[in-house]
């Protein structure tokens, strides 16, 4: 912990950034909320515990947050692996921003300046669903298509349409998202059946192969839905179909932004 | 909407086909210029390319009362654009996957590949997909949603 609250007030006393992204305690002790560490003595209200499970590469594109100045952010590996597939989608150049990188335990810190040095960060960590995450795939994917059927038209009943899970997805950066658009109106506004599937199916689509799993889409919604299931399973077929995994590379391509001539399927006729 | 056959009551599958404008829209017009017959369920909406096939046609398409959905452009390498259908491909193996995780029959929408020469394998698809679906009857449980109101 004394090692990162050194390295943020090295790095702001040197001018080498203008701010620093990461936790500080939130309203109660369970919670932590985004901190912005702009002078060396604020950075002694950052924490660093199992509280901290945001995703805060979600600030990194916001147009207010890169007014701040060169940044530097607190990653776990998650988090570098999103820093690393939105640079691999040409939203962050090599050098913007400086990794302050955790490893899983959460104990040392190291600095990454480079994409270089967080691709190999992350290839120390394996990615992919834990096996808590494959069991519940595998009970959804065990049901009858009706039980399916019936147990997303329950969960997305619960949908209040607030989009807090867009807010929370650092993939989700479009400035003017599809459910803004109004001509056609392709997803009804209100929290209406028919708008609650066709929104939760195109967020997932638009994420299908993008998604790093960091589970923030899950943890911001206010009604529980376990909305991340939907792009695990997407990306469990990108990886079988594929080979493709999201967050390896600054420059890699994903899933969906190449295709290669003998790709396999066995339903078009 | 009603789709049920005029003359015997019995449900007709209303079907539309996205399909693209430089292979199966010819194949499909070929068909017709060689008077072959095929089940008129179908209703064609003529798009640039499979790549221009949004899934959001798909979902829009049974929103509004389609009990299936046809999605069909040129054979691999015989793209217009060159790589669009390549594109697509991708795209629908990951898409159907959704749908199915979902809970929607992905019985009812069917992708196929069909040239401007293939004006038989179009007919043929159209009466293939015609009779599947009708078979799975109307996809009362999609088309509900939209009665349903504000949850």
């Amino acid at each position: 912990m004394e090692e990162l609250k050194n390295k943020v007030r090295e790095l702001l006393k040197a001018g080498t950034v203008q701010a620093v992204i990461g936790y500080r305690a939130g309203s109660d002790e369970k919670t932590a909320r985004v901190a912005f560490v702009r002078q060396p003595d604020e950075a002694d209200g950052l924490i660093l515990d199992p509280r901290c499970t945001d995703n805060l590469a979600v600030y990194l594109l916001k147009p207010e947050v890169k007014l701040l100045g060169k940044l530097a952010i607190v990653a776990r590996p998650t988090t570098a692996r999103t820093i690393l597939q939105l640079a691999s989608e040409n939203q962050l150049a090599d050098g913007q921003v400086i990794v302050l990188g955790v490893s899983a335990d959460g104990k040392a810190v190291v600095e990454l300046a480079s994409f270089e040095a967080l691709e190999k960060f992350v290839g120390q960590v394996p990615a992919g669903l834990t096996e808590e995450e494959k069991v519940l795939l595998a009970k959804i994917e065990g049901m009858s298509r009706e039980e399916r059927w019936a147990f997303w038209q329950s969960e997305f009943a619960r949908c209040i349409k607030c989009y807090a899970c867009r807010a929370a997805c650092p993939m989700c950066y479009c400035s003017r998202c599809i459910v803004e658009s109004n001509q056609p109106q392709w997803i009804p506004v209100s929290p209406h059946d028919e708008g609650n599937l066709e929104w939760h199916l195109v967020r997932a689509m638009h994420l299908a192969g993008r998604c790093l799993n960091c589970g923030f889409c899950a943890k911001a919604c206010p009604m529980g839905i376990p909305l991340n299931l939907l792009t695990q399973r997407l990306a469990e077929e990108a990886k079988a179909a594929f080979g493709a995994v999201a967050g390896g590379s600054a420059t890699g391509e994903y899933a969906l932004s190449m295709f290669k001539a003998d790709d396999k399927e066995g339903f078009i006729r | 909407m009603e789709n049920d056959n005029k003359a015997t009551g019995a449900f007709e599958p209303k079907l539309v086909a996205f399909v693209c404008n430089w292979c199966t829209y010819v194949g499909a017009d070929l068909a017709g210029t060689s008077r072959l017959k095929y089940a008129s369920n179908v209703r064609v909406i003529r798009l640039p390319c499979t790549g221009r096939i949004d899934f959001m046609l798909i979902l829009k398409a049974f929103a509004q009362g389609m009990d299936g959905v046809i999605v069909s452009g040129c054979h691999p390498g015989d793209c217009h654009y060159t790589v669009g259908n390549y594109h697509a491909r991708r795209r629908w193996i990951l898409f159907r996957s959704l749908l199915d995780f979902a809970g929607i029959d992905v019985r009812r929408v069917h992708f196929a590949w069909v040239s401007a020469a293939e004006g038989a394998k179009w007919a043929d698809l159209v009466n293939k997909v015609s009779g599947e679906v009708r078979e799975l009857g109307p996809y009362k449980e999609y088309q509900g949603l939209a009665g349903k109101g504000i949850a």
